[in-house]
């Protein structure tokens, strides 16, 4: 990519790059609270496995924003303020029930999917060679939510009921994914990445029928080609602008590391 | 069959004394029991006992460093947390697993742990009150789990044997980890250095204590040991844990807050201050400080969960009764 050198392509590219990896981060700080607490023993582990990836993806994120000057990691998720935090609120809201939980992670696992097929061909090489690596995991992922989903959408009312519930809640903000960072149009130009509507579109064409299929009512209906979402997606999180939910979870996830600055833990 | 029928059984049965020699002289050739072989109705019942403990105890010691995920800084401890913790849930399921093959059913050892007829180690009933007690359970506490485990390993049950040598290996892993959080912080700032310090204070007593009451208060050991269901006696684990670790600890500037323990060159052993053994048994019978809120806990997650359960049953059903399908020819 030849562009990076103007400043408008680069903070084009650290916008996103914080999007993806505060996307990653918080979603396996959210899975990684039923660590130990979960229905069943081997959804514990599973689940366990699962945020491990995720913080691991978040990690390797920071590290492109470390390349490109930004910090190091650790200062980057642990010392930084709840304004400049530019995940979708989706990612930052409670674990709430086990449904919930598995309706949030099949959202947001296949819109990671989504995006890195199409990272895997950004022009920023660096971020193109980690998308085509996390990819694959991404697949384990998915077996894993959808199994899930599948399951708990008609298994008893309960679970049909409770699945509803969740999804009714998540989807408005599962939509907030795809509210575009800062700069689209730069990254775009520069084909860094693809604009956040056609990744939103792929993604209705996943998770609309599947589920459909899993005896769930989805808010979105396709027309003539074209995709309608019925719900008003909550934007903001992009822009830096988040709920109480994201203070106190940061104010616990950076107790210790922000203790004694400067030290090592 | 139930424990009571099985004692029945034996006390019937006029092979008995024939079976146990033969099943003695197996045990003293070295060989492994399996689900499936004789054993004398004792027998289970300790082995059902101790390892329903043990996997109680990994289940509630995934709780205290639970606790911690949210708070664990850097990602390299936050990962490895999670990971820890997720280990200990494996162990639980493993041990449980073992536990069954001698007849319990898992739902059955759940329900005695929540109703606390079924006891777990003391040390998880203490208050993980800082980062530093974190890094001091997962070197310390996991140290000891490690030389109790090593030495069950040995004993005469093969499926428990089996369990034991997985969860040791990953075990080693987690002191690693814990001893390289102590060396960092230990090597930090003063106030690093305070907690750490501060945590082993508080620690130290409950770690003397995981091994068991001493050997003139434990009722069962004699047979326990022929039988291989507990090769080694809890004096014997204690003083291994002290030979390995107290000059470690050591060695790091930290100090061991019983003034009177040292090695004892003429005895040939450590000598320490006796824990408050009152105190022990208050703890393991549900009465430590954190004993009610852990039970809680692992409660309200068992009946949050509840509904998924009841899912995942009635689907397994659903599978069951679905007439074949037809069209097909095998």
């Amino acid at each position: 990519m030849r562009d990076l050198t103007t400043p408008e392509v680069r903070d084009a590219l650290v916008e996103y790059l914080y999007a993806l990896a505060d996307d990653e981060l918080l979603v396996g700080h959210r899975a990684s609270e039923w660590t130990g607490l979960a229905p069943i023993l081997e959804a514990d582990v599973a689940l366990s496995s699962i945020a491990q990836d995720e913080m691991g993806h978040a990690l390797t994120f920071y590290q492109l924003l470390e390349g490109l000057g930004e910090g190091h990691p650790d200062d980057l998720a642990f010392a930084r303020d709840v304004g400049n935090f530019r995940n979708a609120i989706f990612s930052e809201l409670p674990r709430g029930d086990w449904a919930f939980t598995v309706v949030r992670q099949y959202l947001h696992d296949v819109a990671e999917r989504v995006r890195l097929e199409a990272l895997a061909n950004s022009t920023y090489e660096p971020l193109a060679q980690v998308a085509r690596k996390l990819i694959v995991e991404e697949k384990y992922h998915l077996l894993h939510d959808r199994s899930w989903v599948a399951k708990l959408g008609s298994a008893t009312e309960e679970s049909h009921r409770r699945m509803q519930a969740a999804l009714d809640r998540a989807f408005p903000y599962a939509l907030g994914l795809f509210e575009p960072p800062d700069g689209e149009a730069v990254r775009l130009e520069a084909g860094i990445a693809p604009a956040e509507q056609e990744l939103r579109d792929r993604w209705l064409e996943e998770v609309v029928p599947f589920l459909e299929s899993a005896t769930l009512r989805v808010p979105a209906r396709q027309e003539n080609g074209t995709w309608q979402v019925l719900v008003e997606p909550v934007y903001g999180g992009r822009r830096g602008r988040h709920t109480e939910y994201l203070e106190t979870l940061l104010d616990a996830m950076q107790m210790v590391y922000r203790m004694e600055p400067g030290a090592k833990w | 069959m139930t424990v009571q029928e099985r004692y029945e059984e034996a006390y019937n049965d006029p092979y008995y004394e024939e079976k146990l020699a033969e099943f003695e002289a197996r045990i003293a050739r070295g060989e492994k029991i399996e689900p499936d072989d004789w054993m004398p109705p004792e027998y289970r019942r300790q082995l059902i006992r101790l390892i329903q403990q043990h996997a109680n105890s990994e289940l509630i010691g995934a709780l205290p460093e639970g606790t911690w995920i949210p708070y664990a800084p850097t990602f390299k401890r936050k990962m490895a947390l999670v990971a820890k913790v997720q280990d200990e849930v494996g162990h639980a399921q493993l041990l449980y697993r073992a536990a069954e093959t001698l007849g319990k059913p898992r739902e059955q050892m759940v329900e005695e742990l929540l109703s606390g007829e079924s006891k777990w180690s003391n040390v998880f009933a203490y208050p993980a009150e800082t980062w530093a007690d974190v890094a001091i359970i997962a070197w310390l506490i996991d140290a000891a789990a490690i030389i109790n485990q090593t030495i069950m390993a040995t004993g005469s049950y093969a499926p428990y044997c089996r369990a034991l040598k997985r969860i040791i290996y990953e075990e080693s892993f987690h002191i690693k980890h814990g001893y390289e959080m102590i060396v960092t912080m230990v090597a930090g700032t003063k106030r690093q250095r305070d907690m750490v310090q501060d945590a082993l204070n508080r620690w130290w007593e409950p770690i003397m204590m995981f091994f068991g009451p001493p050997d003139k208060l434990s009722v069962h050991t004699r047979t326990l040991q022929r039988w291989g269901v507990k090769p080694k006696t809890n004096d014997e684990q204690r003083q291994e844990f002290l030979s390995k670790y107290v000059p470690q600890i050591w060695d790091l500037g930290l100090e061991i807050p019983d003034p009177n323990l040292r090695y004892d060159e003429t005895l040939g052993r450590w000598v320490y201050t006796e824990p408050d053994w009152n105190k022990f048994f208050r703890v393991i019978n549900g009465n430590g400080p954190m004993s009610k809120e852990r039970i809680a806990v692992r409660r309200l997650a068992y009946e949050e969960g509840r509904w998924v359960r009841e899912a995942l049953e009635a689907l397994a059903k659903r599978v069951l009764t679905q007439p074949e399908p037809t069209g097909i020819v095998a």
